[in-house]
């Protein structure tokens, strides 16, 4: 059934979502910098100005707190907007509305109003873009109540979890992966969704639990395949949404093997992985681990320009391999 | 200029009730009742009472942490706002916002904003909404001379504009951010003439004239419904301190005293007797309006206090 799955890119797939939704349900909009005529900066949203005309993908001026409290606004009176933060850095200019407004509405308010929107983000390096367009602050939107963080790592998933996302009456702040936008996979060709809160086990194994999201996921999948070769079976759990957290799935891999090994781009201090360390050293899995939990992440660093650099300050192959083998000795 | 009775009437009305709503809860505030803090709207009535009296049923407003005369002003029961204040269960928001966070999303108040400046761009998302959805209503944006200097007025002005989206940007210039002088937080003194940086008119209009007020905002409703934003700067004065923790040290008694003077529900009620309507009739309307915030205390104080087991009650991330 896999070899027969059309394959379609992460970018195509999340542009998929969003049309199939906005062709379902006529208060599903998309607006951002340069979403329209120019199809998104990393060509999203290619197309979906002529299917859907300057009314439903509307180009905005550069004004990210704008374009964020605007999203609040229209989700409050019945809209479900779809905003893109070209780069997900430039989300800083617009956190009041995500973080005092957006997210605290529905709790703050008693209950009058939710605030179905979801928020674009495209994140990650590796892209040669430097400090200010390559950064992972999906760790930021956790520490908020109120606010759903998703961060795919397949365009399978990229479209199920966007379609959701985008269904879900919460603001969910979706952090795509730059590096991930030309990568193809298997997309079903009929309509599906794929709940949020819900890990997927990207591969099966008994030895080492490698928990990874977003472009962490393929990476720790080839070194899982390098360590196969060697006889040691390494199991890859991808939460796939980081709020809600499907703890269960992650605990219960921990159990299983006894190792575990977290892996994200984002800087290592105060980072998503330490909240799922902390996760599974609370829990049943405790008196099953057999070496303490490991983190690999992001060097805590601004992301350097110079291509050397910039592929040292976040994981590598290596870092992941290296690990492994500690946590195996 | 003729008004309607029911139009001065309905305006008046709202005054008292504003102005008998922040004494009563100031004195609540005093004996205990209260906690935390506020920010009374006393001496700003007229402009609350004057557009939103001039506002339809499909038109919705963004209000701020001095929202309490906006909340009624747009017609939300007292009941629940005074059991608001008082962070019980019977409260609009369920004691779960207070002072800062009123909202009536079913009257179209879309609620009180903690943040300086907050509000700004979500009206400019509810007129889209409007205009998407095609419901003829206008959004209209109440915010302070303060909230004027924040990066989100300019975002959210330009936005409004481009996308030519029915938003009424009503800057209630009450002459303090907090302690800080307009004549030291910006160098120029009519608010207004900001309005052409954006492309679109500018008006300013005597704040604690109810009347003035109220047509003014009904000929920019008339506007912006047609054309796309406006903004009416609202002159008026905060005569209350800034919130509970103001010792009033960065202003002169007498400059108080100057604008209690002009005090816009008096100057309302003097308006009324020059346009036929009786010292009696406002002397009723004065003993109504006494009355019922006395009626919303009391079914207030009869909600008891939100369970401690509910704090996670409609939390979903």
């Amino acid at each position: 059934m896999g070899a027969l799955m059309r394959q379609i890119t992460y970018a195509n797939a999340i542009n998929e979502a969003m049309s199939e939704e906005m062709r379902r349900d006529g208060n599903v909009f998309l607006m951002g910098e340069d979403v329209g005529v120019y199809g998104g900066a990393f060509g999203v949203s290619a197309g979906m100005l002529d299917e859907f005309g300057a009314e439903r993908v509307i180009d905005t001026p550069i004004s990210e707190a704008a374009i964020a409290g605007t999203a609040v606004g229209a989700a409050l009176c019945g809209m479900r907007p779809i905003a893109e933060m070209m780069f997900s850095d430039f989300v800083t200019i617009a956190m009041d509305q995500i973080v005092n407004q957006a997210a605290k509405m529905r709790y703050m308010f008693g209950g009058q109003v939710s605030v179905p929107m979801v928020l674009r983000l495209a994140g990650g390096s590796g892209t040669g873009a430097a400090a200010q367009h390559s950064q992972s602050l999906e760790a930021w939107f956790c520490h908020v109540p109120g606010l759903k963080v998703v961060v795919p790592s397949t365009p399978c998933d990229a479209k199920g979890l966007l379609v959701s996302a985008i269904r879900d009456d919460n603001p969910v702040i979706f952090v795509e992966q730059k590096v991930l936008y030309k990568e193809t996979g298997g997309v079903p060709e009929e309509e599906y969704s794929i709940p949020l809160g819900k890990a997927d086990i990207k591969r099966r194994g008994s030895d080492v639990t490698l928990v990874a999201y977003g472009r962490m996921v393929p990476l720790c999948l080839r070194v899982a395949e390098d360590f196969a070769t060697q006889g040691v079976s390494v199991e890859v759990v991808d939460p796939r949404t980081l709020v809600p957290l499907d703890t269960e799935t992650l605990t219960a891999s921990a159990k299983k093997t006894g190792r575990v090994l977290i892996v994200h781009e984002a800087c290592r201090t105060a980072g998503f992985g330490a909240e799922i360390a902390a996760l599974i050293a609370g829990s049943a899995a405790f008196s099953r681990l057999k070496a303490p939990i490991m983190r690999v992440c992001g060097l805590d660093v601004p992301i350097p320009f110079s291509p050397g650099l910039e592929r040292a300050a976040v994981p590598t192959p290596e870092r992941v391999a290296e690990a492994i083998r500690v946590l195996l000795k | 200029m003729s008004f309607d009775n029911d139009i001065l009437k309905s305006m008046y009305v709202k005054m008292l009730l504003m102005r008998k709503f922040e004494e009563k809860v100031a004195q609540l505030f005093s004996e205990g009742m209260i906690h935390g803090t506020m920010h009374l709207y006393v001496g700003e009535e007229a402009v609350a009472a004057g557009v939103c009296t001039a506002l339809g049923d499909h038109d919705v407003i963004t209000s701020t942490h001095r929202g309490h005369g906006h909340s009624i002003a747009k017609g939300a029961g007292l009941t629940g706002l005074m059991a608001e204040m008082l962070g019980r269960e019977a409260g609009c928001c369920k004691g779960r916002g207070g002072s800062m966070h009123f909202a009536d999303f079913a009257g179209g108040n879309l609620g009180g904003n903690g943040i300086v400046g907050g509000s700004q761009s979500i009206a400019v998302g509810a007129a889209l909404a409007a205009k998407m959805k095609k419901t003829g209503g206008i959004a209209v944006c109440f915010f302070g001379d303060g909230a004027a200097n924040e990066g989100s007025f300019h975002e959210a002005a330009n936005m409004a504009s481009v996308l030519k989206l029915p938003v009424l940007f009503v800057c209630e210039n009450n002459l303090y951010g907090m302690s800080m002088p307009l004549s030291r937080s910006m160098n120029i003194s009519d608010i207004a003439v900001r309005a052409s940086a954006y492309g679109f008119p500018g008006r300013t209009v005597d704040g604690n004239d109810a009347t003035a007020v109220y047509r003014a905002a009904e000929d920019a409703r008339d506007y912006v419904k047609q054309n796309g934003p406006m903004l009416l700067v609202c002159n008026t004065y905060r005569i209350s301190g800034h919130s509970k923790s103001d010792t009033n040290v960065y202003r002169t008694q007498r400059e108080i005293d100057a604008w209690q003077a002009k005090d816009p529900v008096l100057r309302m009620a003097a308006f009324m007797l020059k346009n036929g309507f009786s010292q009696a009739a406002l002397d009723e309307a004065d003993e109504t309006a006494a009355r019922d915030i006395e009626s919303a205390v009391a079914a207030a104080l009869q909600s008891p206090y939100p369970d401690a087991r509910t704090v996670l009650d409609g939390v979903y991330a």
